[in-house]
Formats: C-alpha cells, sequence, structure tokens
C-alpha cells in the first residue's frame, strides 16, 4: 500500500488557486523532500494530507480519507507545523502527560530522553521557552510517536545548524526505518540533500519536477567551463548556465558525461542548483518543466 | 466520562502485524483535564467567591446568637428564613459563578483555540472533532456543577460549624438552630438545584460553544447580536416580546419548572430552597421547554463538531 496516493489534487481559496492539480505516489519507506518557493501550495498540499483542509480530487494517506478521518489516521501519522503551535499555556510536563494519555503509540520515555538532551525543564511553560526550545519541544513529541508517516513542514524553523545536524542525523539514524515513510519540506534544502530518497518541485499549485534521488544524480550533471568554450558548452543545449568567478557553470539534463568531462570539471549538482534552473525556467514558460 | 473514545485492541496491529506497545488512551478524561489545565478560572473563580461570602458570613455570624434567641419571637415563616438564610447565600453566590464562569468559557472555547493556531497542534493527535466538543461541552454541563456542589457543600459545612461555635460561645444552645434547619434535606436539595440550572441551561452553553467555533472575531458580539436584532424587530413591527420573554424563560425558567414554591409560602425576603417537598422533579420532567432545549443543545453540538472540522486558524 502506498503511504500516499493523490491524484488531482486541487483547492482554491476564493479566486487564488493553491494546488492545481497534484498527482503524488510515495510509497512506504520514502524519505520525499518538497521544494517549492513561497506560496506554492507546499503547506497546503501538507494540510490537506493531514485531513486539515478541505480539497477537491482523490487522496488517500495510509489507506485513509483524511478529511474525514483525521483522527483515526493521526494514530499512525505525526507531524510538525511551519509555525509555532504549541499551546502557550502548557507546561512540558503536562504535554508529556496528555500526549501519553491521548496517543497510543507516544513512547513517553522516548520523549524525555530527547527532552533532556537539551535545556527544556518539565516545570517550564511553552510561553516560557524560546522559538528555537519550543521547537526542540514539539520534536521531541513528534519523534516519540511511533507513526507510519512523519511529515515535517519547515521543521527547524529558528534551530541552528548545530541542532538542525544533530536533528537530520537523529531523524536517519533513530527514526527512518523503511517501514515509516518522511515528508519534508525546508527551505534549506542542501542540508537535506542526503536525507532524501525523492523530491518533488512545487511551483503555484502544480508539481513541476519529481524524482528520485538516484534519477537525480544520474541525470543531471554540471560542468564548469572557461570563457572561451561556453559557445561548445551551449551547443549541447544546458538547462541552465550561471556564472561563477569568471568562468561558467551549465547544467545539463541527459549529456554525455565524457563529452562534458572535455570542457571541464563535472559535478553532480546540488538539488538547489537544479531548483534554481527549474523554477526559471517555469516562471519563463509557465509549461511543465518536468 | 472515563469510557475509551476507541476500543484499543494491543494484539491486532496494522503496523507491523506484531505485538506493539499501545498506550490505553482515554481521550474524552485527558481533553476534560486540559481543559482545566488551560483555564484555571474554572477552579479559582468559584473557589475566590466561596472564601469571600464565606469570610462576610464568619462576619455576620456575630450576629447568630442574637437572631436565634430572637427566633422564638418570629412568625414560623420568618423563622425558618432566619435561620436557614447563612446556608444558602455561600451556594448561590458559588453557582452564580460557576454559570457566569461556564457562559464566558465556553463563547472562548472554540475561539481561542483558533485565534492561537493550537487547533493545529490538536489536530496532530488523534482525538477526534467530537471528542474535543464533548469535551468542551462537559465543562459548563458536569464539571462545573460539580465544582460548585462541592464548595457549595463545603460552605454549608464551615457556616454549619463555625456558626455552632459561635453560638456554644455565646452560651446559645445550637440545638435551638438546628431545629429550624433540614440538614440532611440540604445537601439533596443542593444535588438537584445544580443539575436542574445544568440540563435547563444546557442549549445556552452548546449556542455559546457554536458560535466560539464558527465566529472570525468577536464571538460575544455574534452570540448575542442575532436575538437582541430579533427582539428589536419584533417589538418594533408587533409591538410584543415573545422573544424576550422566550429568553428570560430560558435563563430564570428552571426556578418555576423544578421547584414547587407556592407564592404565598415565600418571606417577605425570599425563600429558602432546602426541602426535598420543594424540589419537584416530575413536573421538571414534564415541562416541553426542558426537552426542547435539550434537542436544542444536542443540534448545537453536532453543528459544533461538524464546524470543527472545517476550522483553520485565524
Amino acid at each position: 500500500m502506498p503511504a500516499i496516493e493523490a491524484r488531482g489534487l486541487r483547492k482554491s481559496y476564493g479566486k487564488t488557486v493553491a494546488l492545481n492539480g497534484i498527482d503524488l505516489h510515495v510509497e512506504e519507506g520514502r524519505i520525499l523532500g518538497i521544494v517549492g518557493p513561497n506560496g506554492a501550495g507546499k503547506s497546503t498540499a501538507l494540510h490537506a494530507i493531514l485531513g486539515l483542509t478541505a480539497y477537491e480530487g482523490e487522496l488517500k494517506v495510509l489507506g485513509r480519507d483524511p478529511w474525514t478521518e483525521r483522527d483515526q489516521l493521526m494514530r499512525d501519522v505525526s507531524f510538525i507545523t511551519d509555525v509555532a503551535v504549541m499551546p502557550r499555556w502548557m507546561r512540558v510536563s503536562q504535554a508529556l502527560q496528555y500526549l501519553a494519555g491521548v496517543h497510543p503509540r507516544f513512547d513517553r520515555v522516548k520523549a524525555e530522553g530527547f527532552l533532556k538532551k537539551t535545556d527544556i525543564k518539565p516545570a517550564s511553560r511553552v510561553k516560557e521557552l524560546s522559538k528555537g526550545m519550543v521547537t526542540q519541544l514539539h520534536l521531541a513529541l513528534v519523534m516519540a510517536v511511533d507513526a507510519r508517516l512523519l511529515v515535517l513542514d519547515e521543521p527547524t524553523l529558528g534551530l541552528d545548524i548545530l541542532f538542525r545536524k544533530r536533528f537530520y542525523d537523529s531523524l536517519l539514524n533513530d527514526y527512518f526505518d523503511h517501514s515509516r515513510t518522511v515528508i519534508v519540506t525546508t527551505h534549506q534544502i542542501d542540508e537535506i540533500q542526503d536525507v532524501l530518497t525523492d523530491f518533488v518541485f512545487v511551483n503555484r499549485g502544480r508539481i513541476v519536477l519529481e524524482s528520485s534521488m538516484e534519477a537525480f544524480e544520474s541525470r543531471y550533471l554540471e560542468v564548469m567551463v572557461r570563457p572561451e568554450r561556453v559557445d561548445e558548452a551551449r551547443a549541447l543545449l544546458p538547462i541552465h548556465e550561471r556564472p561563477v568567478f569568471g568562468r561558467t557553470i551549465l547544467l545539463f539534463d541527459h549529456a554525455d558525461r565524457e563529452r562534458l568531462a572535455a570542457l571541464g570539471d563535472v559535478r553532480t549538482p546540488t538539488i538547489a542548483d537544479l531548483f534554481v534552473a527549474v523554477m526559471g525556467r517555469d516562471a519563463g514558460e509557465a509549461g511543465g518543466a518536468a | 466520562m472515563s469510557a475509551p473514545d476507541v476500543p484499543l485492541d494491543a494484539s491486532r496491529d496494522p503496523h507491523d502485524g506484531a505485538l506493539a506497545r499501545m498506550n490505553a488512551t482515554r481521550p474524552l478524561d485527558w481533553s476534560i483535564r486540559r481543559e482545566l489545565w488551560e483555564n484555571r478560572s474554572l477552579t479559582i473563580a468559584p473557589l475566590a467567591v466561596a472564601g469571600f461570602v464565606l469570610f462576610v458570613l464568619a462576619m455576620t455570624t456575630f450576629g447568630l446568637p442574637r437572631k436565634v434567641r430572637a427566633l422564638s419571637t418570629m412568625d414560623p415563616a420568618r423563622q425558618h428564613l432566619v435561620a436557614a438564610s447563612p446556608f444558602s447565600i455561600a451556594p448561590s453566590m458559588i453557582m452564580m459563578t460557576t454559570i457566569l464562569v461556564g457562559l464566558f468559557y465556553s463563547l472562548d472555547a472554540l475561539y481561542g483555540e483558533r485565534r492561537d493556531r493550537s487547533i493545529l497542534f490538536w489536530k496532530s493527535l488523534p482525538v477526534s472533532d467530537r471528542t474535543t466538543v464533548l469535551s468542551k461541552a462537559a465543562i459548563p454541563l458536569v464539571v462545573l456543577p460539580l465544582i460548585g456542589l462541592a464548595l457549595s457543600f463545603a460552605a454549608q459545612v464551615s457556616v454549619l460549624l463555625w456558626g455552632s461555635f459561635i453560638l456554644m460561645a455565646s452560651r446559645v444552645s445550637p440545638a435551638t438552630w438546628y431545629s429550624h434547619l433540614h440538614l440532611f434535606q440540604m445537601p439533596l436539595a443542593l444535588v438537584y438545584g445544580v443539575f436542574v440550572f445544568a440540563l435547563w441551561h444546557a442549549p445556552i452553553y452548546a449556542w455559546l460553544l457554536l458560535v466560539s467555533g464558527w465566529a472570525r472575531r468577536t464571538p460575544l458580539l455574534w452570540a448575542v447580536l442575532p436575538f437582541a436584532v430579533i427582539a428589536a424587530v419584533e417589538r418594533a413591527a408587533f409591538n410584543t416580546t415573545h422573544i424576550a420573554s422566550l429568553l428570560r424563560y430560558r435563563f430564570m425558567g428552571a426556578m418555576t419548572a423544578a421547584f414547587d414554591i407556592p407564592p404565598g409560602t415565600a418571606g417577605q425576603h425570599g425563600t429558602v430552597v432546602d426541602r426535598v417537598s420543594q424540589l419537584d422533579p416530575v413536573k421538571f420532567l414534564r415541562t416541553p421547554g426542558l426537552w426542547l432545549g435539550l434537542l436544542l443543545a444536542a443540534a448545537f453540538l453536532a453543528a459544533a463538531v461538524r464546524l470543527r472540522r472545517y476550522r483553520e486558524p485565524m
């Protein structure tokens, strides 16, 4: 059973189209990154998947309809949204007690273990914690749920690089076990490139590119060329180019590695590089780039 | 109130087919508890009022020996009123407080979670909209009455002990006082009264909950405005006040619907409900207004449950 199966997902707020026909198929055991500019529809798509917003089209999450079966679904799904939503009046100890009282898959000992590694005190109220600490608390709660699907919408916003690094390491080493599925959105794409198994680019409510990391690595190549060879490289039809220190980096889709190597240093681009290329083209054509 | 929301079967785990460790959960219990955590005024306000009223009573009790000595010179209806009124002041103040607290609580219950965005946190947990709304409805319908009951009972015991102490200190026999009281019927009247009012006011609380889940801003205005407008239009168009009297009936009607207090027996200074003979559950249960109100309450709550699915942070 796929973790997520969406067909023709649509959602509009008045005249603004947030989702313009999303088709998404996510198998169990994948770590999918959703990448897109602000307002691309990432959060709306995630909210639809989590049963937080109504939508048109077909959507099944872990075999359930998220809109009508949210409470049942939430036994197997855990999520953290892009903004602080922890109730400000709550004490850390109360949050642990409450989750243990309502969530069949919440492991309180595990959550306490996560919290021990932070400066968060059990007696503190959420409103007394710093922004980063609230995120740490929420992550500790979310990671202590034995969920089949974990949805992280900008999970590391406001956290320093050390904690971000530790978080993604622990996500990969302690949490992820191939029977779980993880969906993550973040603006710091480079930090999660090594974590992902798949990614999709979203723009203006549509998926403009979707790929597995293996396919990405074999399909896209970058070459850095000196100015005198740029025309030669352009003849091979790059999908994007950018100047760097007097040289030009050209990004190719399905190019022959040997021929590129003759022009300059060849390397695998980052997802961020590809994102810039694809988004630039998408803005120009407003057509499918995949 | 303590039944688990969903029966759990730990042996059938869809995740990996093996025996998984699952917590036994009680979503409704914990949701009610979290309401008490969040809204500390639910307990603090009635407690503060109880403390204040008891303090005032303790001060005025110094006049009790004089009153008890003078009891034999009064007519019987007045005798009872003078002897028993210290017992009814604290409970009626406490009950009024719990009702007020319940009204304001209901008006904010489904509004506050959208205002502070915590609805996204609550919705990330396996707690249904129905459990959430029911837990919030249980506060004015069950929890606050119980708090009021416990405090009222404690207040009455305090009045009894403190009054007896004052009387004995003044060498007046407390037995004279006791003979004018219905000590064992008082708690019964209290229990009856508390739940009569909760049931009678149920549609009010349910309406406020519904509005609190619906309004984008100023739920108080939206809760009151429709009735004010209809009443004003009715008055202007037909020069009648049916809507206004209907509302008055809903707020005050429980006294006439559930109690048997013939107008003649009440003393000049009102009456004290402390006897089983004053309670009329049969009349109450045969009052159409009770059932109509409960039906409306159920409809409002069902609508609030349905509405919460669509609700997002503001």
